[in-house]
C-alpha cells in the first residue's frame, strides 16, 4: 500500500531513505506537491512529502545569503528578504496558476490567491528562473551550496556559503534541474541580492515576431544593461492585467531597466528612443513594471482561469525566435509569447490532440535548443517526451550521474526519462 | 606531497605509446619525447613541483583528441590535459607515467555571433584573445583572471577562474552558454549551446571546475557583453584593516555592487608602489579599490554615496578617477601585486581561501598571528567584494626547510578560512596543492559522492589521477551499496 512519509529531519530522511533502497521501494520527493504535474508521470511506491522540513536557518544580510529548509515556502523567503530589501535575483516564477488545470486535486486553484505557491527546495530543484535570467542567471547560478541524502540513504553536501568556491566539483549545478531524482536535499543555501531602488519599462507597440526580436537584438546589444525582453502578440497583450499594456491595442514588446533611479530614468529612454525607429513606444513605471513582468514570469498568458491547452518551453538561441514562432504558429490554434529576449518562447496548443509534439521538436531541433512540454494532462505526458530526448552518448552519461546518487533508482523514478 | 606510484609497465612502454600516439598526430612536433624538449611542461603555475611527463601530445583536431584519448583508455595510460599551464594548484602537473594532453594548437576563435551575443571559439583561445576578437564592436568576456594575457579558456572552464569583476558579472561558470567534450572514452559529447540552460542534468555547470577529471573540452560557446558606458575607480586608503574590511561590508549593506572590490595591505601596497609607482598612498595599513560601471549619471551617482560610506568608515585617503588612464593607474599596482611581491622575496605562495566578509577583520588578525608564529612575512591581496582572500607567503626556497613551513603556514591559513565558515579555495582549484586538506571541509561520505561522480565520467581513473581527491578508491568499490537487508527496520517516521 503506498504510503506518504513526512519526515521531520535529515536524520529521519536518511533513515526512509536508507530502508527504501534496501527494500528496492521507490520513492516520490515532494515539497507542497505545487509542480507535481510537470514531468513525466510516475508511479512510485510511497510518496516522501518534505513539508516537515521547512523555515529559514540563516540570513545574513550584509552577507548577501540566506539558507532554508527544503520546503520553506518561496512565501515566507521572499517576506524576509523583502523586510531587508532583498530579493532572489532569478524571480523564481510562481507557476501555480499556469499549472492549476493540471494540478486539479493537488492544491491549484483557478483564482490567483495572492501567497505565491512553490518552495525553495522545488524552484532549485527544477531550476527555475523568471525573466531577469538574461542579465542575472538561473536559479542555478544562486545556488551555492546544499546538504541531501541520496539515494543511497547517505547524507552528503556540497558548496558552501560564499559565492567564490571551487573545492570539489560543484554538485549544487547537478541538484539544480534534477528533478529530484538524484537526491532529496535538506537545506539549501542561496545568494540574495539588494532590491533595486528603480524599475522602469520601455515599451514597443505593434511589432510583430521578427521586429520584436530584432528590437530585442539591439537592445541587448546595447550598454543599458536590460534585466527583461518579452514580446507578446496583440491578443495576448490586450488581455494583460496591465490596463497600460492592454490599452495599447497591439503587439507589445518590453525592455526592463532597473538600478538607480537616475539610471533606470535614463535607460528607459535611451531605449525608447532606439525602440521609435520600430514604431510607437510608451512606458511602465514602478507598479506597473513589476505587475507586467510578473505577469511574463508567472507565464499568465496562458493561465487564465479555464485555459487547459497544451504549453511548450522551448529554449533555443533568440535570434532563431522569429523563425521559432513562424514555425510554430501556423499549427492550428497555436499562440506563442517570447521572454528572455526570445530565448524562451512559450507555446500554447489547443488541448486534447498530441501536443503536436513531432512538429515542435522538429523545429527546436533547427536550432541548438531544447523543448519542455510544460503543461499537458497526464496521458499526454505518459505518452511522448517530456524533456528533450537526449542522444545516446548523452543518455548514457546521464544514466551513469544518476547511478552515481541513486543506484537503484528509487527517487522520482521516471520523472525526467523514462530511464532516469 | 605524495603522487600515485607510477605505473611501470607505463614507463617501460613510453617508445611504443609515443609511437602509437605520433600515428594518431602525425604533424610535426605533435609528439614529444626528447627530456629537453619535455622540461617546459614539467610544472605549472605552482612551480613547488615539477615532474616531467611521459609524454606530451599536441593535437590539433577533435578527432586526434577523440582517438589519444580512446587509445589511452584502451590501454591503460593516464591522461593530464593542459592549457597554458598557468594553474596555481598544480592542476596540470605531469605525471611519470602519463600522457600530457597539450590542447595549445586549438588555438582558433571559430564563430562570433553579435546577435545572440556569444563566441563560439576553441580551448585553447586565451581568455583575452576572446575580448580582443569581440572589442572593435564595443562587446567583451566579462571573467577576467590576472591572467588572462596568457590562460587559455579551456584552463578558465576547467577551474572555474574568477577575476577581479566576478563581484558583478560572475565567474566563468556564469558566462559559459556550451561545451563539446571528448570523454577519456572517446565520445564527443556536447552540452549546451547558444541557448539558456543546458536541458538535461546539467552537466555544463558540473565540467565546469572540474579540474580536467572528468574530460577534454574541445569546443567552449561563451556568452559577450556590451561593455559599460562609463566606468571609473575610487582608491581608498584606511589607517586600520578592520575600517578599511568594516567599509566593504557597508557598501554591500548599502546595496551596492561594485564591479569590482579588491583591497591590499600595507605590504603588498608598498611592494606594488615599488614596483609600478601607481601613486598608492603609503601612509596607510589597507588600500581598496572600488570600481563601477554603468551609465553616467549611475557611476557618478554612486561613486558618490561608496565615497561618503568610506568617509564615515575613517577613510584618510579617498581618490575618485577622472581619467580612463587614471583608472588604469589605480589598477596598475594591484594586477601587478604577484610579481611586485616576487620582487620583495625570493619565493612566494598564493593561498586562495574565501571567507564570509564580515569575518575579514578577524581573519587578518589571526593571519598577523599566524605570520609571527611561522616567522614568515604575508602580503595580503583580496577579493573583498566576495570574500576571497589571496595572502601571499614569502619565503626562499634556497633556505632548507622554508618551503615545508609557507606549505604549513598556508594549510593553517585554509583551515582558518573553513573554520569561520568559508571554503579552501575561491578560484584556483584543488589540484595537488590542496588535495590533502579536502577533508577539512568535506567528510568521507562527501568525498565519496564526488568520485562517484568522477567514476560516471570516467570509470578506470584515467583522467588527471592525484587531483583533487586525497585519497582515490575503485569504481566499483565506490558503486557499491552496503545493504544490511533485515538490518534496516521500517524507519519510525511521521505518515499519514
Ligand atoms: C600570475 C597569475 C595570476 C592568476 N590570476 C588568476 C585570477 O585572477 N583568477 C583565477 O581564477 N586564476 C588566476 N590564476 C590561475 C590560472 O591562470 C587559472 O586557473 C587558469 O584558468 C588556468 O588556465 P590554463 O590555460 O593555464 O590551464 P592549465 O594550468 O594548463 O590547466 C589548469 C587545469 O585545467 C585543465 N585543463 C586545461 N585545459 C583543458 C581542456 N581543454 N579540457 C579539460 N581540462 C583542461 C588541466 O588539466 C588543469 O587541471 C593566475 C595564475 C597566474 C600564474
Amino acid at each position: 500500500m503506498s504510503e506518504t512519509f513526512r519526515p521531520d529531519n535529515p536524520d529521519q530522511l536518511r533513515d526512509l531513505l536508507a530502508w527504501a533502497t534496501t527494500e528496492g521501494k521507490t520513492v516520490e520527493i515532494v515539497g507542497t506537491g505545487s509542480k507535481r504535474a510537470v514531468g513525466r508521470p510516475m508511479a512510485a511506491d510511497h510518496v516522501v512529502e518534505l513539508g516537515g522540513m521547512a523555515g529559514i536557518t540563516l540570513y545574513e544580510p550584509d552577507e548577501l545569503v540566506m539558507t532554508a529548509s527544503p520546503a520553506t515556502p518561496i512565501a515566507e523567503i521572499e517576506a524576509a528578504l523583502s523586510e531587508k530589501n532583498q530579493q532572489l535575483e532569478f524571480e523564481p516564477p510562481d507557476y501555480g496558476p499556469l499549472l492549476a488545470s493540471v494540478n486539479s486535486g493537488q492544491g491549484g486553484s483557478t483564482a490567483r490567491s495572492n501567497a505565491p505557491t512553490g518552495t525553495l527546495g522545488g524552484v532549485i530543484s527544477c531550476n527555475l528562473s523568471g525573466p531577469r535570467r538574461i542579465k542575472s542567471g538561473a536559479a542555478r547560478d544562486h545556488f551555492l551550496g546544499f546538504h541531501a541524502v541520496s539515494g543511497r540513504g547517505e547524507i552528503f553536501k556540497s558548496g558552501g556559503r560564499v559565492v567564490k568556491n571551487v573545492t570539489g566539483y560543484d554538485l549544487s549545478k547537478l541538484m539544480a534541474g534534477s528533478w529530484g531524482t538524484l537526491a532529496a536535499m535538506t537545506d539549501v543555501t542561496v545568494k540574495v541580492l539588494p532590491v533595486p531602488e528603480k524599475t522602469r519599462t520601455a515599451l514597443l507597440v505593434g511589432a510583430d515576431s521578427a521586429q520584436a526580436a530584432q528590437a530585442m537584438i539591439q537592445a541587448m546589444q546595447s550598454p543599458h544593461e536590460v534585466s527583461g525582453a518579452a514580446w507578446l502578440p496583440a491578443p495576448l497583450a490586450s488581455a494583460s492585467g496591465v490596463d497600460l499594456v492592454a490599452g495599447q491595442k497591439g503587439a507589445v514588446t518590453a525592455l526592463r531597466v532597473e538600478g538607480p533611479g537616475p539610471s533606470a530614468e535614463y535607460r528607459c529612454n535611451a531605449l525608447r528612443e532606439m525602440l521609435s525607429a520600430f514604431g510607437a513606444t510608451e512606458e511602465l513605471h514602478s507598479v506597473n513594471s513589476i505587475a507586467f513582468w510578473r505577469e511574463v514570469r508567472d507565464v499568465m498568458p496562458f493561465a487564465r482561469p479555464g485555459d487547459d491547452r497544451a504549453v511548450w518551453k522551448l529554449s533555443a538561441p533568440p535570434a532563431s525566435a522569429p523563425q521559432l514562432v513562424g514555425e510554430l504558429t501556423a499549427i492550428k490554434g497555436a499562440e506563442a509569447f517570447l521572454d528572455w529576449s526570445g530565448g524562451l518562447v512559450w507555446l500554447a496548443l489547443p488541448a486534447g490532440t498530441d501536443a503536436s509534439h513531432e512538429a515542435v521538436r522538429a523545429a527546436v531541433d533547427r536550432t541548438t535548443g531544447h523543448a519542455t512540454l510544460f503543461r499537458a494532462p497526464e496521458e499526454i505526458r505518459r505518452t511522448i517526451p517530456v524533456f528533450q530526448p537526449q542522444p545516446g552518448a548523452k543518455t548514457l552519461l546521464s544514466q551513469r550521474v544518476k547511478a552515481a546518487f541513486d543506484p537503484k533508482g528509487i527517487l522520482n523514478p521516471g520523472r525526467m526519462y523514462a530511464d532516469i | 606531497m605524495k603522487m600515485p606510484e607510477p605505473d611501470r609497465e607505463a614507463l617501460a612502454k613510453r617508445e611504443e605509446i609515443a609511437a602509437a600516439l605520433s600515428k594518431i598526430v602525425p604533424a610535426e612536433g605533435g609528439v614529444i619525447v626528447d627530456e629537453d624538449e619535455l622540461r617546459p611542461y614539467e610544472s605549472d603555475g605552482l612551480t613547488a613541483y615539477r615532474q616531467p611527463p611521459l609524454v606530451v601530445v599536441l593535437p590539433e583536431t577533435v578527432e586526434e583528441v577523440r582517438q589519444v584519448l580512446r587509445y589511452c583508455h584502451e590501454n591503460g595510460i593516464k591522461v593530464v590535459p593542459r592549457g597554458a599551464g598557468t594553474s596555481l594548484s598544480g592542476g596540470a602537473l605531469p605525471l611519470a607515467d602519463g600522457v600530457l594532453l597539450s590542447m595549445t594548437k586549438f588555438n582558433r576563435i571559430l564563430e562570433i555571433d553579435f546577435d545572440n551575443r556569444c563566441v563560439v571559439t576553441q580551448p585553447g583561445v586565451t581568455n583575452l584573445g576572446i575580448t580582443d576578437a569581440v572589442q572593435h564592436k564595443g562587446f567583451y568576456y566579462a571573467p577576467d583572471p590576472s591572467s588572462q594575457i596568457a590562460c587559455t579558456i579551456g584552463g578558465n572552464i576547467a577551474e572555474n577562474s574568477g577575476g577581479v569583476h566576478c563581484l558583478k558579472y560572475g565567474l566563468t561558470t556564469n558566462n559559459v552558454l556550451g561545451v563539446e567534450l571528448v570523454t577519456i572514452e572517446g565520445e564527443v559529447v556536447r552540452f549546451g549551446g547558444k541557448h539558456l540552460d543546458a536541458g538535461g542534468y546539467d552537466m555544463l555547470g558540473l565540467l565546469t571546475g572540474s579540474e580536467g577529471l572528468l574530460g577534454v573540452v574541445t569546443e567552449v560557446t561563451v556568452r559577450i557583453l556590451r561593455s559599460p558606458e562609463t566606468v571609473r575607480a575610487m582608491l581608498t586608503g584606511f589607517p586600520t584593516s578592520e575600517q578599511a574590511g568594516d567599509c566593504v561590508a557597508k557598501v554591500i549593506g548599502a546595496g551596492i555592487i561594485p564591479a569590482g572590490m579588491e583591497m591590499m595591505d600595507r605590504l603588498a601596497t608598498q611592494a606594488a608602489e615599488d614596483f609600478v609607482h601607481a601613486g598608492y598612498p603609503l601612509d596607510v595599513e589597507a588600500l581598496i579599490i572600488v570600481e563601477l560601471d554603468g551609465p553616467a549619471v549611475e557611476v557618478d551617482h554612486l561613486i558618490e554615496r561608496v565615497a561618503g560610506i568610506a568617509r564615515e568608515c575613517g577613510a584618510s585617503t579617498i581618490r575618485v578617477s577622472e581619467t580612463d588612464a587614471e583608472r588604469q593607474a589605480f589598477w596598475a599596482g594591484r594586477k601587478a601585486a604577484f610579481p611586485a611581491v616576487g620582487r620583495i622575496s625570493p619565493d612566494y605562495y598564493c593561498m586562495d581561501g574565501t571567507i564570509p566578509r564580515s569575518r575579514l577583520p578577524e581573519v587578518l588578525s589571526r593571519l598577523a598571528e599566524l605570520s609571527q608564529k611561522y616567522e614568515l612575512r604575508v602580503a595580503n591581496v583580496f577579493h573583498a567584494g566576495d570574500g576571497n582572500l589571496h595572502p601571499l607567503i614569502l619565503y626562499d626556497a634556497n633556505i632548507p626547510g622554508e618551503l615545508e613551513k609557507a606549505e604549513e603556514f598556508g594549510a593553517e591559513i585554509l583551515k582558518l578560512c573553513v573554520e569561520v565558515g568559508g571554503v579552501l579555495t575561491g578560484e584556483h582549484g584543488v589540484g595537488v596543492e590542496k588535495r590533502d586538506l579536502m577533508p577539512e571541509m568535506f567528510s568521507e561520505d562527501d568525498l565519496n559522492q564526488q568520485m562517484r561522480v568522477k567514476c560516471a565520467f570516467d570509470p578506470s581513473s584515467l583522467l588527471n589521477p592525484g587531483k583533487m581527491f586525497p585519497v582515490l578508491h575503485r569504481c566499483a568499490e565506490l558503486g557499491r551499496v552496503h545493504v544490511h537487508r533485515g538490518e534496516t527496520r521500517f524507519p519510525d517516521i511521521p505518515r499519514f
